[in-house]
């Protein structure tokens, strides 16, 4: 009886240490999986990885297992992403200001975040089977330009929440002292609240281009495949995953190989902008006033 | 600015003689306002990029429904686009079943991990676990695809499909009925690997808006930590919590390539989660070469992207409202 009175036995502190144990392992679970990913990615990828893979564009034979390497797929991404990036920052930073400084918790700034929300939620098939529809209702083929169009799409609602959730940590005081002094809001927005969403803004362009760059679904539909570099917007484009989801779908083992390898290109450029967005924004929030 | 310079001017002529500061304080009103006015245009994008999308699509998708009729295009069971035959029952089963399993699994894990960094963890545990879980989030789906294709679909060919046919075979959801790892089981196992980071942080979001002093009132008359958990902090956030699932799913119902990669993309109505199945978004990536070719193919796809849309609009609305206002009661 004594036994079972001491603190350790009583039936809720096992249940404590059980439920703790389980949800350490859970944790770990997750953790694991991204550890998982990476090694398979790596172990996979490493063999046929080489210069040629990431110099050269796909030669006669390429996929049959001859000469080559997806230059034209690296470079498409980046134009893809770059410019879905670069369109998208036009549009998202006006909306976070304009979020931030005239809207507050209004009921129209609710329903502007809803519908980011939302947004953030249609999938990038959904994003491709639009653009599509909108490019066969215009008589437009795919290209450069309409992969960048619907990339800015997908990556607008991502960037400018990331900008809302910086800058909504922006000390009250800093505006009402510029409001004291009798600045008008929009003096407010384009003086105060600019400087203090920097590492705001630099976060989201890396997370956006992060997220425009492994985008396949979407992709597809709009930009197509070719393996030339693309001269023109008006030009269709190779890109990255789709790179790596066509050269996995081959018969032949070599091209099988370097779909591996192109998975690891991707997840290297992928891990890349995600850790630099974290180092990049540590940094510029020291010149912030928190 | 420049219109606005020539009743700028008139008006500091006009007022000069009175009060020196008035003019310019009215061209920065005005300046003001009209900086109000572009914003709230821009406002008016993604508002309106919703409206568009679904317009266009159900635009798109409209020579089909008219022809077809929705229940018949949704309940048919069968596809032959050559023959005119749009059934798109076996494919909004399989995605069903495809974000079902990945659900499934990926609830019971982030639930636990999101309360143990809500509650438990030393803060520097948090921030090794958000980084981790950031670029969880950030990998893009055919990374996973390749992960799934390589480890996964072997996994389950090799390890869990004998285990499940010798003990679970009796029942028919675990029957394995198929030779190859490319099934529903494969497929949710990516899926819920994928959803997990958004899982976990919205979750993780809902545990910090209960306040401390409820966490403290209960830990003071005696319970442990986990009776408080259970007892006082779930029944609060439950709402949450399955706002937070059906996030989730509505995330995991849309997802493509990763799944695409495999699933299998056999047309059938699965049974078991050994089976093969061939989910909505695969249907439509799978298919786009074609569509032009065979009439009304690219309405039956489009309409396909429609119906997907339309549930993930329902499902992302409910739960975000609910979100919004439980972020918001903090």
């Amino acid at each position: 009886m004594s036994l079972l009175r001491k603190k350790h036995w009583q039936r809720r502190h096992l249940m404590e240490t059980f439920m703790k144990f389980i949800m350490r392992v859970s944790l770990f679970i997750v953790a694991g999986a991204l550890g998982l990913i990476l090694w398979i990615v790596i172990v996979r990828g490493l063999p046929s990885l080489s210069w040629d893979m990431v110099t050269k564009i796909p030669e006669g034979g390429y996929y049959m297992g001859k000469v080559g390497g997806i230059l034209n797929a690296i470079i498409g991404s980046a134009y893809l992403a770059g410019g879905g990036t670069l369109l998208a920052v036009l549009f998202s930073v006006p909306i976070a200001l304009y979020l931030k400084t005239y809207l507050g918790d209004s009921k129209w700034g609710q329903y502007v975040r809803l519908s980011l929300d939302v947004l953030w939620g249609i999938p990038s098939i959904v994003y491709g089977a639009f653009g599509f529809a909108l490019m066969i209702t215009i008589g437009m083929r795919a290209s450069l330009l309409a992969g960048i169009i619907i990339l800015a799409f997908i990556e607008l609602p991502i960037m400018t929440r990331a900008m809302d959730e910086v800058i909504r940590r922006m000390p009250v005081d800093l505006e009402h002292a510029a409001l004291a002094l009798g600045s008008t809001k929009f003096e407010v927005a384009l003086r105060v609240v600019t400087r203090q969403m920097l590492p705001g803004i630099t976060t989201a362009i890396l997370l956006g281009f992060g997220r425009g760059i492994g985008d396949a679904a979407s992709v597809l539909f709009t930009a197509g495949y070719t393996d030339r570099i693309p001269t023109s917007l008006m030009r269709p484009t190779a890109s990255l995953p789709l790179a790596v989801f066509f050269q996995l779908g081959s018969p032949y083992p070599e091209v099988q190989q370097r779909g591996y390898a192109a998975a690891l290109i991707l997840t290297i450029i992928v891990l890349a902008v995600s850790l630099g967005s974290r180092w990049l924004s540590a940094r510029l929030n020291k010149y912030t006033i928190k | 600015m420049s219109q606005e310079n020539p009743t700028f001017s008139n008006q500091t002529n006009k007022q000069a003689e009175g009060r020196a500061f008035r003019p310019s304080a009215t061209l920065r009103a005005r300046q003001d306002q009209a900086a109000q006015r572009a914003f709230f245009i821009f406002s008016l994008l993604p508002v309106l990029l919703i409206l568009f999308v679904t317009v266009a699509l159900f635009f798109r998708s409209w020579p089909i429904i008219s022809e077809y009729g929705l229940s018949d295009l949704l309940f048919g069971e069968v596809w032959k686009p050559n023959n005119g035959q749009f059934g798109f029952w076996p494919f909004i089963l399989g995605t069903f079943w495809v974000t079902a399993v990945g659900v499934i699994l990926a609830v019971p894990a982030c639930l636990l991990a999101s309360i143990y960094l809500a509650e438990y963890a030393h803060n520097r545990t948090r921030s090794i676990a958000k980084p981790v879980l950031d670029l969880l989030a950030a990998i893009p789906p055919v990374v996973y695809g390749v992960w799934g294709l390589v480890a996964i679909v072997p996994f389950v060919d090799d390890k869990l499909a004998p285990l499940s046919d010798r003990w679970l075979g009796s029942f028919s959801i675990f029957s394995v009925n198929q030779p190859t790892g490319f099934n529903v089981l494969s497929a949710g196992i990516v899926l819920a690997v994928m959803v997990a980071p958004l899982i976990i942080s919205v979750m993780y979001e809902i545990f910090s808006t209960v306040p401390n002093d409820l966490r403290h009132a209960s830990l003071a008359v005696g319970a442990t930590q986990w009776q408080t958990i259970r007892n006082i902090i779930l029944p609060q956030v439950a709402p949450g919590i399955l706002a937070a699932v059906v996030l989730g799913a509505s995330r995991a119902l849309g997802e493509t390539i990763a799944v695409l990669m495999v699933v299998g993309n056999i047309p059938q109505i699965p049974t078991s989660i050994f089976d093969s199945a061939y989910p909505l978004p695969a249907l439509i990536a799978n298919n786009y070469g074609e569509m032009m070719s065979i009439p009304l193919y690219d309405a039956a796809l489009l309409s396909a992207a429609l119906v997907l849309l339309v549930v993930i609009l329902i499902f992302n609305i409910l739960s975000i409202i609910v979100l919004q206002r439980m972020t918001r009661k903090k």
